[in-house]
């Protein structure tokens, strides 16, 4: 049986191709303002990975905040649901489940089944996702990869006081100017995302063990700062930010098992 | 499950939780039309359940789109969890 999962973020698409429960094609695209037509690239793209045709594949269900605009999906299901049954896939001793992606984090305790038992979700504050930190690496004009890796030698905790992306920035700049370090600058905004990031964890409560998931646990220093936060160790899956796709890809397995 | 829907910002945080065991008890679902805003909605769940929610469009806004149920001073009980038979929504602020 060949199925795909879809998942639309606000920045990236991303496409699982599963055969016989085997991940054999996977594709990722920007968004960009058409997400449909970005959806229907990165399908075809996955599809050219795993070797099939699109017309092989038996059953897709898309996620993510784009996920209605997919033509091709049979069915939806939410963010929280496809990340809950795509963590536990792969790291079963899972239990609670923080997805940060460039525009939303979502917080989700889980079941040994891969079912949701809790989430938050944060959709509104950019300052808690990654595009706060891509932002602020701008200014500093230093690329995603270089502002994540200093803020690790950073030697002293400085609180941000902008509680917004708008005037964070303009904080950036004036702690340049007052000569403080790169480094220290860096770990200041990763502290500031992560204490938002944790702030909806703990609303759901954090059980053992803790997966980290989505693009932005490619970021050493946003790692570092959640993990100080929560006062917890993560484990991260190799293909964190497929995980959504993943779990849809699992649903639509199970879906056309329901169609038979 | 214990949904929280809403947002953290900078002045706080503004989550209304929905326990929807509760709804799977309920049969009315007077929640809905309790709500003088129409922050809630029945919709079926990824588990094919159906279970309250907060509407997509209020996600956002709770701290503003609640706050005429919350007056500052000698505030009324909510609508929302009065009319909830299984005391299964609650707000955080």
């Amino acid at each position: 049986m060949i199925t795909a999962g879809i998942d639309v973020g606000s920045k990236t698409i991303k496409v699982v191709i599963l055969k016989d429960g085997r991940v054999t094609g996977r594709g990722m695209k920007a968004a960009g303002l058409e997400q449909a037509e970005s959806a229907t690239v990165c399908l075809r793209q996955a599809a050219a990975e795993a070797g099939i045709k699109e017309s092989d594949i038996e059953q897709i269900v898309s996620t993510g905040a784009g996920r209605k605009a997919v033509s091709q999906a049979n069915s939806q299901i939410t963010e929280v649901g496809a990340d809950a049954v795509g963590t536990v896939h792969v790291l079963p001793e899972a239990r609670t489940v923080i997805d940060v992606g460039a525009e939303e984090g979502r917080g989700i305790k889980v079941s040994a089944e891969g079912k949701v038992v809790d989430f938050a979700v944060n959709e509104k504050c950019a300052a808690g996702a990654g595009s706060f930190a891509e932002s602020m690496s701008r200014a500093l004009e230093m690329t995603l990869e270089e502002f994540g890796q200093i803020s690790l030698k950073s030697t002293r905790s400085i609180p941000m006081n902008a509680q917004c992306t708008v005037f964070a920035e303009s904080e950036v700049v004036s702690l340049l100017h007052a000569e403080t370090s790169k480094e220290d600058i860096s770990r200041a905004v990763h502290d500031a995302i992560a204490s938002r990031v944790a702030s909806m964890v703990r609303r759901v409560g954090i059980e053992q063990k803790v997966a980290l998931i989505g693009g932005v646990a490619y970021n050493p220093g946003f790692v570092n700062s959640l993990s100080r936060s929560l006062e917890t160790e993560f484990v991260i899956p190799d293909d964190r930010e497929y995980i959504g796709a993943l779990g849809a890809a699992l649903v639509a397995v199970e879906r056309s098992k329901g169609n038979k | 499950m214990k949904a929280n829907y809403g947002y953290t910002d900078g002045s706080g945080d503004y989550y209304i939780t929905i326990e929807t065991e509760g709804c799977l008890k309920c049969t009315e679902h007077d929640c809905v039309d309790a709500c003088p805003q129409d922050v809630f909605a029945i919709i079926e769940d990824d588990y094919d359940d159906l279970v309250a929610a907060v509407v997509e469009e209020h996600r956002r806004s709770l701290a503003y789109v609640c706050s005429e149920c919350k007056p500052a001073s000698d505030p009324p009980p909510l609508p929302c969890v009065e009319a909830c038979p299984q005391n299964a929504i609650s707000h955080s602020w």
